[in-house]
């Protein structure tokens, strides 16, 4: 990124802005996604913030053993599958609380992943490579930046495909029916718990995707402070984006962009001050949480059973 | 009509008839051996009180509740409706008080996935053009692409029936459809589904409160009483007196109730007075249309009138949750606004329908319930901010010994008494110290004879004690028993007023049931 900034003067800025937050994004888009669906049917999992650990792990530790990074990404959304079907079916029993469960899985997934990944600190694993979408420029500097990383088109061809899947398919409108109104959904006749359940698997399949964005392409290693709180930072993301996916792929792209400022001033010679503009997206995450929960009034688009948003 | 007998194809009305169906729970009867028949086409009122059973009977007919005994009849063949599928097959629909829209969605959206079979993909051209050709037979207009959740209530209710129409019902459920609409949609979308029925297209089952809605538009009605038939007959051979009448009770059913009535001193100041007040209600509405009354200390003003006339809004206006749009409240001679400092000057206590609910927080033990007025003063809090248990313990368990309250122990949770208990321990808490003015609302609403019982003798204890006491019921015999005083709430307003021991349960039903208007006509 240095060369970039150098070659290109101020313009490298928002280049490297742009190649930054589309690196950065990428977790945020594919959690940010699945935890979508997950609170359209009425749940919320804030245990994705361990499933994401669990993700990394467990697709970090794949690719090392099978030697394909692909399957590292598979074993990654199947482990955050199992985790998320447990979520699911815990939820579901009576008097149990979706938020204090999911807390406990973000400290479990947390807990484990670091435990059962001690020994992958060290050895290298095959990464993902990346799409060089900036073959027609001569500039080595803007190739660089257009280095796209699979995931990240995977997500954007999600978005699109989940954004049509909740308007016209019925898998889609039955998500939006048991988030909305249990009532309604028992009077058309429609399972509630078991499209939940459904609903918080596939979160935790796409969380366990994110997860192994980290591991396997950027940082691309196994450590244990690999997430810092991305997971978590994708749940508040989902009510920004007023739980639509085409609106997740934007404001992912807002909290990667604010996740790429400090990088990107480092690189432009700031020496100091840019350890504050490594906050921004958790001073982002504030600002968005106190300007969406305005005690007088409901948010606007919001499930009616999400236990976050109901009366 | 012949376009809505197009839209809806080659269905036509369900022939249903009722023999003997029965349905308890637990200890309570809800329905008892009720029989009923609606012809193909035809229009049939429920009408009854709350509690009477009408909601029992509709509950049985869509498969939520299985009755006890008894069969139901469709097209002259027997058939058993165990759940709402089952319902739904024969065609039988139910528009609920009580919204089934998803908030969320589209009324298009709504539309579209009520049907029961979709293909996994949605072709919504093709289902927008069905939707709109038959929206276009309908005689209202709907908006198609407004979410569901931002729609007026009488457009939901709309959406709702339209909703029945769209699944080509055959028997049509109305469980008072029109208690959020304003008369002019009422007629609309009453006249409508009439229409449908006429043209054969349609069975219809209404229930209602509304007498009006009743002789505009039903053939027959069935009248039930405390879970029981009550009477019947067609509309054209009935009046409006001999069903209420049918609905309240027979005269002759009523024993004189012997009781020893002390002369009030009609010397004494009224201790409420409210003067020309009027208040909207939740739409908008006016609901209350110009109130004046007055109760004097020692005497019990009983209110009556059929449910949703304003006595609801009345309430909370006097209990200061609803504002005023004119009027004036005196208390003692003194403006009052319902404040929590002219509450505890004045002394003035309400006592709530369904207690626990109303006025209890269900998961505190029975002694912190009977705290919760006192608590923050002594000798409960010590130095204004500390809890004293001791003595919040000792009052409570005064008031189990005193008011007969059952319970394990005063640490039991509220939630785990019975209705009775819970009404006795509001009751201590509310009536052990002097009370001036108690305004209280359908109080015996769901208890057992003997709670009744209990709570309609410290009524009167209190009464002796000279509070001004204010009865709203919609119980007649209830405001016999107690009231001094009876005025009939009808459309916003009182429209008749007579000393308890005169009253005429007949004068008070034809009353209730918008008597007034007729009068009206005449003069």
């Amino acid at each position: 990124m240095t060369e970039v900034t150098e070659s290109l003067g101020w313009w490298g800025l928002p280049i490297a802005i742009l190649a930054g937050a589309i690196r950065a994004s990428t977790p945020f888009l594919l959690v940010s996604l699945g935890e979508c669906i997950t609170e359209k049917s009425g749940r919320i999992n804030l245990g994705l913030e361990g499933v994401l650990m669990m993700g990394a792990m467990a697709g970090y530790g794949a690719s090392l053993y099978t030697g394909s990074a692909w399957l590292g990404v598979l074993a990654a959304g199947v482990v955050g599958a199992a985790l998320g079907l447990l979520h699911g079916i815990l939820c579901s029993l009576k008097r149990v609380n979706d938020i204090a469960i999911g807390i406990s899985f973000m400290l479990l997934g947390t807990g484990l992943a670091f435990f059962l990944g001690k020994s992958l600190i060290q050895p290298q694993a095959p990464t993902l490579s990346s799409i060089p979408f900036g073959f027609w420029s001569d500039s080595p500097q803007i190739q660089s930046a257009l280095q796209i990383n699979p995931l990240f088109l995977l997500g954007i061809v999600l978005a699109v495909l989940l954004h049509f899947a909740f308007l016209r398919t019925r898998w889609g409108l039955r998500i939006r029916i048991v988030g909305d109104s249990e009532d309604a959904a028992r009077a058309m006749g429609f399972r509630v718990v078991p499209t939940r359940i459904m609903a918080t698997v596939f979160g935790g399949f796409l969380a366990g995707v994110g997860g192994s964005f980290l591991s396997l392409y950027y940082p691309g290693s196994w450590s244990e402070g690999l997430s810092s709180g991305q997971g978590i930072m994708a749940v508040a993301l989902v009510i920004f984006a007023r739980w639509e996916p085409l609106r997740c792929l934007w404001a992912s792209l807002l909290f990667g962009a604010a996740g790429a400022l400090g990088p990107a001033f480092q690189a432009m010679g700031l020496t100091s001050g840019f350890y504050l503009l490594n906050a921004l997206p958790y001073v982002l995450t504030l600002v968005i949480l106190i300007l969406t929960t305005a005690p007088n009034r409901k948010i606007s688009g919001a499930p009616g059973e999400l236990s976050l948003v109901r009366q | 009509m012949n376009s809505s007998k197009e839209i809806l194809g080659k269905s036509h009305g369900l022939d249903l008839e009722i023999i003997g169906l029965s349905k308890r729970f637990g200890d309570v009867i809800a329905l008892d051996n009720v029989s009923l028949r609606i012809p193909s086409g035809g229009f049939h009122a429920l009408l009854g009180e709350n509690g009477a059973g009408k909601s029992t009977l509709v509950k049985c007919l869509v498969g939520f509740y299985t009755p006890d005994a008894g069969d139901v009849l469709a097209d002259h063949r027997e058939v058993k409706i165990p759940s709402p599928r089952e319902a739904s097959q024969l065609g039988i629909g139910m528009v609920y008080q009580s919204f089934t829209l998803v908030p969320g969605m589209t009324v298009a959206e709504n539309l579209v996935m009520s049907k029961g079979s979709l293909p996994a993909l949605i072709n919504w051209r093709k289902e927008r053009e069905q939707l709109v050709a038959f929206i276009e037979t309908l005689p209202f207009k709907i908006p198609l692409d407004k979410f569901a959740g931002t729609l007026a209530a009488g457009e939901k209710q709309k959406v709702e029936i339209i909703k029945q129409l769209y699944l080509q019902r055959r028997f049509l459920i109305l469980d008072e459809p029109t208690s959020v609409l304003t008369p002019d949609e009422a007629d609309e979308v009453l006249g409508f589904v009439k229409n449908l029925a006429t043209a054969k297209a349609l069975t219809v089952l209404i229930i209602t409160h509304k007498f009006r809605e009743v002789t505009a538009y039903a053939d027959d009605v069935t009248v039930l009483r405390r879970g029981k038939f009550a009477g019947c007959g067609s509309v054209a051979n009935l009046n409006v007196d001999q069903m209420a009448e049918m609905m309240v009770g027979s005269p002759l059913a009523h024993q004189p109730i012997a009781r020893s009535i002390v002369p009030m001193n009609l010397e004494l100041r009224p201790y409420l007075v409210v003067e020309h007040l009027h208040a909207r209600g939740d739409l908008d509405q006016p609901v209350l249309n110009g109130i004046d009354l007055a109760v004097r200390p020692g005497e019990i003003l009983g209110i009556a009138g059929v449910s949703g006339n304003g006595q609801k809004e009345l309430v909370e206006v006097l209990l200061g949750q609803r504002k005023k749009s004119s009027g004036q409240i005196f208390v003692e001679g003194e403006p009052y606004s319902g404040t929590r400092a002219e509450i505890s000057q004045h002394k003035v206590i309400m006592l709530p329908e369904e207690p626990l609910r109303n006025a209890c927080v269900a998961s505190l033990s029975v002694a912190e319930n009977m705290a919760l007025r006192n608590y923050d003063r002594p000798p409960l809090a010590k130095f204004g901010f500390l809890l004293n248990r001791r003595a919040l313990n000792q009052q409570a368990q005064r008031y189990v010994e005193t008011f007969g309250v059952k319970t394990d122990g005063i640490n039991a949770k509220m939630q785990t008494l019975s209705g009775g208990n819970v009404q006795r321990a509001v009751l201590a808490r509310e009536l052990s110290h002097p009370v001036n003015l108690l305004i209280v609302a359908n109080p015996v609403f769901g208890l057992d004879f003997n709670a009744v019982a209990e709570t309609h003798a410290r009524l009167l204890a209190a009464r002796a004690s000279s509070t001004a006491i204010l009865l709203v019921s919609e119980d007649l015999d209830e405001l016999l028993e107690l009231a001094d005083r009876i005025v009939v709430m009808s459309e916003g307003k009182l429209v008749y007023e007579i000393p308890a021991d005169q009253a005429d349960i007949r004068v008070l039903g034809h009353y209730m049931a918008g008597g007034h208007l007729e009068e009206r006509a005449v003069t």
